[in-house]
């Protein structure tokens, strides 16, 4: 009864879409032998070494696995900070 | 005659692999094409009892490749129909008693003698599994709507293309379409965009397959049966006719609704 009410105010979603997100993400390490916790190693490098060319935001950085069909790609999304020159 | 060789695999075990095999095997010997099946899991052999030939085994797969008979004499002939036969694996060997090189040499020689060669291949990814699809013209995955054998299903995809085998077919056994209503059972069309390979058979959970296994009697005979149609209709596409999926299980059925994510499926009877 408790799960009935949660379920209907909280939005839970049903075990089928559960099991399909968590599939997502075990194949894709599956696939690419790369763990969640390398990938955060990467972003960290990734912010390091940008930093030392370009001005950018590390708390927005985003960076992801995706797949389209078989083939796995890493996906960068590094927001620039404004420049000064502009503001003034 | 050159047969072609499917393969059947799965990685995980216990999805219905050696069934699939058995009833893919009988429904393309029922249009009147020749099939040899051969049970490539060494010392685990089950496709003889699921084609209830059991009783009539004399040699073996391991037999054949170390030339203790003929290869003709290891083909077991069907019970029903004549153009089926059954090359049992060896009970009391294991996996290591042959290679890829022996199944690929032994179905070249049978190649001259079949139009269909269906193998049933262990389960895992080791030799077993290496030997079963050495010799595959067309590889077919089976899985179950279940994040485990889902999982290993994607693993033995991917080997399978890294040995050039690929791309693989897919077969999703054991849908329970009254779960997947009510959303507690993973969509069929979650499983082809997670394994991205092409589908070519989804059959219903169905009791029928059990009695009919315990008679060794394979369920594609069965002509009332919703998961011995569903085989059949596999059959028919793997022959090369052009079975939509909307005739597979629509008739007004509580198929209708899983194959619905097929458009085509509207307003097709």
């Amino acid at each position: 009864m408790t799960n009935l009410i949660s379920r209907l105010f909280k939005n839970n979603p049903r075990s089928g879409k559960v099991a399909k997100e968590r599939l997502q993400m075990v194949l894709i390490h599956d696939r690419t032998n790369f763990t969640n916790n390398m990938l955060e190693l990467l972003k960290d490098d990734l912010i390091a070494t940008i930093s030392r060319h370009i001005d950018i935001d590390p708390s927005s950085v985003k960076i992801e696995m995706n797949s389209t069909g078989r083939q796995q790609r890493l996906i960068a999304d590094i927001p620039l900070k404004q420049s000064k020159r502009k503001l003034r | 005659m050159t047969a072609k060789v499917i393969t059947i695999t799965s990685g995980k075990g216990g999805v219905g692999k050696t069934t699939i095999t058995a009833n893919l095997g009988t429904a393309i010997a029922s249009i009147g094409q020749k099939v040899v099946c051969i049970d490539a899991d060494i010392g685990l052999r089950n496709l003889d009892v699921v084609l209830g030939l059991e009783n009539r085994i004399v040699y073996d797969l391991v037999d054949v490749v170390e030339g203790r008979c003929r290869l003709r004499q290891a083909m077991i002939k069907d019970k029903r129909n004549p153009d089926l036969f059954l090359i049992p694996a060896a009970q009391t060997r294991d996996k290591s008693a042959i290679s890829p090189t022996d199944m690929i040499r032994l179905c070249n020689e049978l190649r001259e003698l079949a139009d269909w060669i269906f193998i049933d291949s262990p389960a895992g990814i080791e030799r077993g599994f290496r030997n079963a699809i050495a010799p595959a013209d067309i590889v077919i995955v089976v899985t179950n709507p279940e994040i485990s054998a889902i999982r290993d299903a994607d693993r033995i995809i991917g080997i399978i293309e890294a040995e050039e085998k690929g791309p693989a077919k897919l077969i999703i056994n054991r849908i329970n379409p009254a779960m997947i209503r009510r959303g507690e059972m993973i969509a069929i069309e979650d499983i082809v965009e997670l394994l991205a390979i092409e589908l070519i058979g989804i059959v219903p959970e169905d009791e029928k397959v059990i009695v009919s296994t315990n008679k060794g009697f394979p369920i594609s005979l069965d002509e009332k049966s919703l998961a011995g149609r569903s085989i059949r209709n596999i059959a028919h596409r793997i022959y090369g006719e052009d079975i939509p999926f909307a005739n597979l299980e629509s008739n007004g059925n509580l198929f209708t609704r899983i194959t619905s994510f097929i458009r085509s499926s509207r307003g097709e009877k």
